[in-house]
């Protein structure tokens, strides 16, 4: 089984937009795992059919029980967090240590794990998806990305499928790395901007770090073709293949409003996405 | 007055705003700051070529160290770390610096006074000037998974009149540590389904942390009127719509501010922070 994840630094260079376009060409032929779990969007194309749900719990919180509490305050001592205030545990700032349950002379502190979200098993018009929700500012998202992608995995195995493509989120931190341990392939989506070419050199940095093959597509090539060619030039010289280049083209907005793969409407965009899953199926 | 710029979607224009909005506002007088939370990628400080660097910092966080010839390889260090950052073995103890949160129970716990704290850098901060601006950002180290304590340290070293903070994208605990402690959230979205659902965990993250919020809609045209119905009948304020134009972008592309290169777009942004300074006052 191959796993590729779709990555990018810079968040908005058409990630979702690019894996829902191959998974319209991979269609019956891979699992799909959507491992932007603060933000995900890729069922707003594949408008999935929930077929099973799993609750995903997160960190621990701390609780103090105020009939117990001797009001001491060792607890508020020991936090790093600066999590208790008046002998309560203020849970949006609790990282789930427990310094403050050790600390306690009075035995008043529990820890208790609370529900975080769901991840779910869906079927979609080009194949079975792992997706997720993650409640409003929880913690713990590399922790459910992390379910999300063994679930993918449990789910190729069982239905035969040797792929699963990854829809990653924007960044290099926490989440990130849990949607790029063990793949086989890292494609980064990048734009000629200066923004996103700075970006670029840290995804790929870290892609290196943790030893993964990387291939670029170089979104709205046409916007700014000197930032392009810094861009082609500095994936040559780091030996990172381009896999694709796509034009900046009003199709990509119009299908995402119509709820359909960018290769589903047609267009420049979709001809140019065709020649890079061509591509991505010889270099796998 | 800080003024947080967040967006749920990445790539709506957070850091296009947060640079307009600072160049539109920066004057001796009023003292303005841009600090980017956006540890994992900054990008703000690469719109100010002709800054000066006034400031670089290594940022450490603490980290147990075993020592040694105390420790009897008992394994409740281990045991009490609830983030698996500590393993005992028959003769030696394994650190996972990356898992450490430095909450300091293995310290407590070791029966033997073993575990001490060191520090390891994660990141570094940068301050720089740039005319009337002061930049200030935060690097995460590669390899590094957690962001909040660089985020926490950056916001606390920045100052003046007027804190822009240029949020990460997102809707966890980045996102959350970023517009902590701000008098207003500023939510820039783009009127297409992604931005509008991102926008949603965004504004729910932000009524769970009662800050006051108000959107601008960029790229306006691009997509369709969904934005616009979920503002109104959720009574969020519009606060400024940029259109969907491609002399912008190219300018964005270019690491140009477009509204110095748009002068009129300055009373637009300075109207809008009056307008914001209303709403919380």
């Amino acid at each position: 089984m191959k796993q590729i994840a779709v990555v990018s630094g810079k968040g908005g260079t058409g990630k979702t937009s690019l894996v829902a376009s191959l998974a319209a060409l991979a269609r019956g032929r891979a699992v799909y795992a959507d491992c932007d779990v603060d933000a995900p969007d890729l069922h707003l194309i594949l408008q999935p059919t929930i077929v099973e749900s799993r609750d995903f719990f997160g960190i621990k919180r701390a609780s103090i029980d105020d009939s117990k509490c001797t009001r001491c305050g060792s607890c508020q001592e020991a936090c790093r967090f600066e999590a208790i205030h008046d002998f309560q545990a203020n849970l949006a700032l609790c990282e789930g240590c427990g310094v403050c349950k050790l600390v306690c002379p009075a035995d008043a502190v529990a820890l208790t794990e609370s529900l975080a979200g769901h991840a779910y098993i869906s079927d979609t018009r080009f194949g079975p998806l792992v997706h997720a929700e993650l409640f409003p500012g929880e913690e713990a998202s590399g922790k459910l990305v992390a379910m999300v992608r063994e679930m993918a995995r449990i789910l190729a195995a069982s239905k035969k499928l040797d792929l699963v493509l990854i829809d990653g989120s924007p960044g290099i931190g926490c989440p990130v790395i849990a949607s790029l341990t063990g793949v086989d392939l890292a494609l980064v989506v990048t734009e000629p901007t200066i923004t996103a070419e700075h970006d670029l050199e840290r995804i790929l940095d870290v892609a290196d770090h943790f030893g993964i093959n990387t291939a670029a597509c170089i979104n709205k090539c046409d916007l700014n073709p000197e930032a392009a060619k810094r861009i082609e030039s500095l994936c040559q010289e780091r030996a990172v293949m381009i896999a694709g280049r796509l034009p900046y083209h009003s199709s990509v907005a119009k299908a995402m409003v119509t709820g359909r793969a960018v290769v589903e409407s047609g267009g420049p965009v979709a001809e140019a996405i065709k020649e890079m899953y061509s591509f991505l199926e010889k270099q796998l | 007055m800080k003024i947080s710029i967040a967006s749920g979607k990445g790539g709506t224009g957070k850091t296009l705003v947060a640079t307009s909005m600072a160049v539109s506002l920066a004057s001796p007088e009023a003292s303005v700051t841009i600090a980017d939370c956006d540890v994992e990628e900054p990008n703000s400080y690469l719109f100010f070529p002709d800054r000066t660097l006034l400031e670089r910092k290594k940022f450490h966080v603490p980290v147990p160290v075993i020592d040694e010839k105390k420790c009897t390889h008992c394994g409740k260090c281990s045991e009490v770390c609830a983030y698996h950052a500590l393993a005992v073995l028959p003769q030696t103890v394994l650190l996972f610096p990356e898992l450490c949160h430095g909450c300091g129970a293995c310290t407590i716990i070791c029966p033997e006074k073993a575990v001490s704290e060191g520090s390891r850098s994660v990141g570094e901060i940068f301050r720089a000037r740039s005319n009337d601006l002061e930049i200030i950002w935060g690097e995460l180290a590669l390899g590094e998974a957690r962001t909040t304590p660089l985020i926490k340290a950056v916001k606390n070293d920045a100052w003046g009149k007027m804190v822009i903070v240029d949020c990460p994208p997102g809707t966890s605990c980045s996102l959350v540590e970023s517009v902590r402690g701000t008098d207003f959230c500023l939510l820039v979205t783009e009127p297409t389904p992604f931005g509008l659902y991102d926008l949603d965990i965004a504004i729910k993250v932000l009524e769970k942390m009662n800050i006051p919020r108000g959107v601008l809609v960029n790229k306006s045209g691009i997509g369709d009127r969904k934005v616009y119905e979920y503002l109104e009948k959720k009574n969020i304020p519009m606060l400024m719509e940029i259109p969907h134009d491609r002399k912008i972008a190219e300018l964005y592309s270019q690491g140009e501010i477009f509204a110095e290169k748009m002068p009129e777009w300055k009373a637009e942004f300075v109207g809008m922070v009056h307008e914001i300074e209303e709403m919380i006052s």
